[in-house]
């Protein structure tokens, strides 16, 4: 988000859903989408087979959506900015790109020019894999088409070079004027329901609600309006440095609420000691969690069904949840329970239902003035809506980028943090599959998804399997510098070569055990797509 | 664009160029009975139910795949027309095993309204269903095909709304039937749960298992909330009876993001919220190393303010931080980091984004 944010001005998806069905050129790079937003994927499908949309896939992954594209790229994990310059390198010397919209609407073009010179074909496919013809194919596919819009996930954003990876998509889709039309844009996937509220309501350490900066003055002086207090003028910690502060013993207390660190963190065992490290840890959760089991306070909470409220998707739209069923026991909204401790601690927090907060949200957050309850009854707005008039925004930057002109970026490849060596020789990626869901809080207390898929699996590709004696189905231990899990082995073609995939889903082969706590340096995202590993028998 | 003219049922009406006599029918309000017709998917013209009179026209014709033409005289609701619907459903009818008595669609069967709406007793013919073993291999979808009336919207959905690729037509005449390749049951199949072949299915062939005897079509009160699971915010109706989510089905008309298209996890990862192991009551550790053990309400909330004004005394606020969540509303989020700023006047609050 960082990324788009320094390129664009704005950090969220530039485009709709519905318009990702009628485009001409859909470019999908680290979003295995069929498994991770599947209406999303469903529409991609739709676009291929339905409307003549042509599909470039770029994944080191053999996924769904390589079946129905017209090229696909596999570039070995965390070369993706080679094989992004690689595809601008072409655009450009082939004189491919929009050079009207770039001269009237953008900035930095003369930077990313020289920069993408050496990345030629040839040297790009020496760094990635990808053979020099694909990409020349790829990138005139891209360049041609009056239309095109980009997808991109955590398989962009969760690498050291995850800031930079998205700048050098803002730069591809701007270099051929596919920003701030109907059909194109860079539409990075959100992966949870609330992401993109939770970032927009101020759940960040450097931004109050709206992304209105804690160092700006005028900002903050609305809210110490607003809230009647004094606020910090400086960002806080970001969740990794939290844990490091706790492990270091200079956080106390940690108060979360419905997040399960304990499976959904890089390198557990760290994390473990750092909260263990903790004075007090308050949980707010639905479940006995992983991480709620180590906590000195569980307070219970109800699920989606059992409250009123809103989620923002990943389009930006504010939608409606509703209460349909009581929650269980003494269980209460997190609304009601965050009101009732701020009052109990001399704050008061007059709140009886959700609406009225959304009311407050409506004073302080100019992107989300005009979303009011009674309107999004039937269906929701897209932000921004600035008044009860406005009648949302499908696609961002139209005519005007949010910060004025688009900024290109002139970025270099960076190898991942840790490669494969003699000692572990093997790179481990990880993710998630349809039938699962982040930390499985939910979807493992459900039966059909259970059923489906029921535990975690070690996919390897046969060459390695035969390699280091694996049978599919045996089990297997895979060990990387911080931790070992038990697992079992599911022997197919789907990762390259010298590449092992699992999720994070299960407590009992937590991938995050494994994981690599390296950090991209602006984005503070780990870097969970690439660490070095080791795969015996067990 | 010109209008075409033509009557349909003696009204003169104005359509498109393209479009069908189905369409240009329900467009002015006249109701023409269908089966296999399903919005998004190909007009295929299987089930016949929407046999209209054409005039000159040699045969009766399905009007879901009859192109409108200038001038063209339309009927809907001749005794030619209704003769040959009640033979077609009363085929229907007795070369299955349609039983409402047992049904999970009674009372939601598209089958079932039609032998009602065209007045019919019993079928002519012997009923004679094929015979099928009921397929219960999964807790999802259950599958009885001596309820399916080959109408192949199944087929349609999984193949051109959802493209999953994975339901075809099987064998041929008396035999024929729909299912995965190989005739394998949806477990063992490529099938990835979405739950389309269900909500598009006009009989009791396809129905939700875990709704089964858990509450009548009548007695449900549908609540249209918003996915939980990822950033698509699929629309959907959480249908509950008695206090409890019996299934969950999407609706077209609630149009984007998701048009009523739903995955395996909005569609069956809702049952957690009815899981025995939910937390039900606060749990205290009320000393260090003890066990989390129950407490009520007013003794957690007055340990967890005490605890923290404690620590910020102690150790300023800074000293406290907190992590909201992707997973809740925008008006706790916004209430978490509000907490968080201005009540301990921390500056750490974060959440999952990054994960």
């Amino acid at each position: 988000m960082a990324g788009l944010a320094a390129a664009f001005g704005s950090g969220a998806m530039t485009n709709s859903i519905d318009e990702i069905e009628f485009t001409e050129v859909i470019l999908a790079t680290g979003t295995n989408t069929t498994e991770n937003h599947p209406i999303i994927g469903m529409k991609v499908k739709r676009a291929v087979r339905q409307q003549g949309a042509k599909l470039i896939v770029i994944d080191p992954r053999e996924i769904a959506l390589t079946k129905y594209a017209d090229i696909w790229l596999r570039q070995k994990p965390g070369t993706d900015v080679a094989v992004l310059n690689g595809l601008m390198n072409v655009i450009i010397s082939e004189k491919l790109y929009d050079k009207p919209y770039v001269e009237e609407r953008t900035e930095g073009f003369e930077a990313l020019a020289k920069v993408v010179e050496k990345y030629t074909p040839d040297y790009v496919e020496r760094i990635s894999g990808v053979p020099a013809e694909d990409l020349k194919a790829a990138a005139r596919l891209y360049a041609k088409a009056n239309r095109a819009s980009i997808l991109y996930s955590m398989g962009i954003t969760q690498h050291i070079s995850g800031t930079d990876n998205v700048k050098s998509v803002a730069n591809l889709a701007m270099l051929c004027g596919n920003v701030g039309i109907e059909g194109g844009g860079v539409n990075p996937l959100r992966g949870q329901n609330n992401v993109q509220g939770a970032c927009d309501m101020g759940c960040l350490p450097n931004v109050l609600p709206a992304y209105q900066p804690v160092g700006n003055d005028e900002a903050r002086a609305k809210f110490e309006k607003a809230w009647g207090v004094a606020l910090p003028a400086t960002p806080g910690l970001t969740i990794m440095e939290m844990m490091n502060a706790a492990h270091a013993g200079d956080l106390k207390a940690l108060y979360i609420m419905g997040e399960n660190p304990m499976l959904s963190d890089p390198d557990l065992a760290h994390v473990e000691e750092s909260l263990r490290n903790l004075d007090l840890l308050i949980v707010q959760d639905i479940f006995l969690s992983e991480t709620a089991a180590l906590a000195d306070v569980v307070l219970p909470c109800a699920s989606f069904a059992e409250k009123d409220g809103t989620f923002t998707n990943t389009e930006r739209r504010v939608q409606r949840i509703r209460k349909a069923v009581e929650a269980p026991g003494e269980a209460k909204a997190d609304w009601e329970i965050i009101t009732a401790l701020s009052n109990r601690m001399g704050y008061a927090m007059p709140y009886t239902s959700a609406e009225m907060i959304m009311e407050e949200i409506n004073q302080l957050t100019p992107s989300y003035a005009g979303i009011t309850y009674g309107r999004i009854e039937r269906e929701g707005l897209q932000w921004p809506c600035p008044n009860t008039d406005h009648p949302g925004t499908q696609y961002l930057h139209k005519d005007r980028f949010t910060r004025g002109r688009g900024l290109f970026h002139a970025v270099e490849y960076v190898p991942p943090a840790e490669l494969p060596d003699q000692d572990y020789p093997l790179i481990l990626s990880t993710g998630r599959v349809l039938y699962q869901y982040h930390t499985g809080t939910m979807t493992r207390h459900s039966k059909g998804t259970t059923e489906r898929y029921p535990e975690n699996l070690l996919e390897i590709h046969p060459n390695d399997a035969t390699k280091y004696g694996i049978k599919d189905g045996s089990l297997v231990k895979v060990a990387s510098r911080r931790g070992k899990v038990k697992i079992k082995a599911a022997v197919s073609q789907r990762s390259p070569e010298g590449t092992v995939f699992m999720t994070f889903h299960f407590r009992e082969a937590a991938a995050n055990l494994l994981t690599n706590p390296a950090l991209d340096p602006v984005g503070k995202i780990p870097e969970y797509k690439v660490c070095a590993v080791r795969v015996e028998a067990a | 664009m010109s209008g075409i003219k033509l009557t349909i049922n003696g009204l003169e009406v104005e359509a498109q160029p393209g479009q069908t006599v189905l369409e240009v029918a329900r467009d002015n309000h006249i109701y023409i009975p269908t089966l296999c017709q399903y919005p998004g998917t190909t007009n295929v013209g299987a089930c016949r139910v929407c046999l209209v009179e054409v005039e000159n026209a040699r045969t009766l014709v399905a009007s879901c795949c009859m192109p409108v033409t200038s001038g063209m005289v339309v009927r809907t609701n001749t005794e030619r027309v209704r003769k040959a619907q009640r033979l077609i459903v009363e085929l229907l009818w007795s070369s299955g095993d349609h039983n409402c008595l047992t049904c999970e669609r009674n009372g939601n069967c598209e089958l079932q309204d039609l032998v009602y709406w065209l007045k019919i007793d019993k079928p002519r013919f012997n009923i004679d269903p094929p015979g099928y073993e009921i397929e219960a291999t999964n807790t999802m979808i259950q599958r009885d095909l001596n309820k399916c009336i080959l109408c192949g919207r199944c087929v349609r959905a999984c193949n051109e709304i959802q493209i999953n690729e994975v339901l075809d037509f099987t064998m041929r005449g008396s035999e024929a039937k729909v299912g995965p390749a190989f005739d394998l049951d949806y477990i063992q199949s490529e099938c990835v749960f979405c739950g389309e072949c269900v909500n598009v299915c006009p009989t009791g062939a396809l129905t939700f298992k875990q709704a089964r005897f858990a509450g009548r079509p009548w007695e449900m009160k549908k609540v249209r909330t918003t996915c939980t699971y990822c950033g698509v915010g699929c629309q959907m109706d959480l249908n509950v009876h008695e206090g409890k989510i019996v299934s969950v089905t999407g609706n077209r008309e609630y149009g984007t993001p998701n048009t009523g298209s739903l995955c395996v996890k909005g569609r069956f990862g809702v049952d957690f919220v009815h899981h025995q192991d939910r937390l039900k009551k606060p749990l205290l550790r009320r000393q260090k190393g003890g066990e989390l053990t129950e407490a009520s309400w007013d003794e957690a909330i007055d340990f967890v303010a005490e605890r923290l004004s404690a620590l910020k005394k102690e150790y300023g606020s800074d000293s406290i931080a907190g992590l909201s969540s992707a997973r809740c509303t925008n008006e706790e989020n916004y209430l978490f980091q509000k907490f968080m700023r201005a009540v301990i006047g921390s500056r750490h609050v974060d959440h999952c984004a990054r994960l």
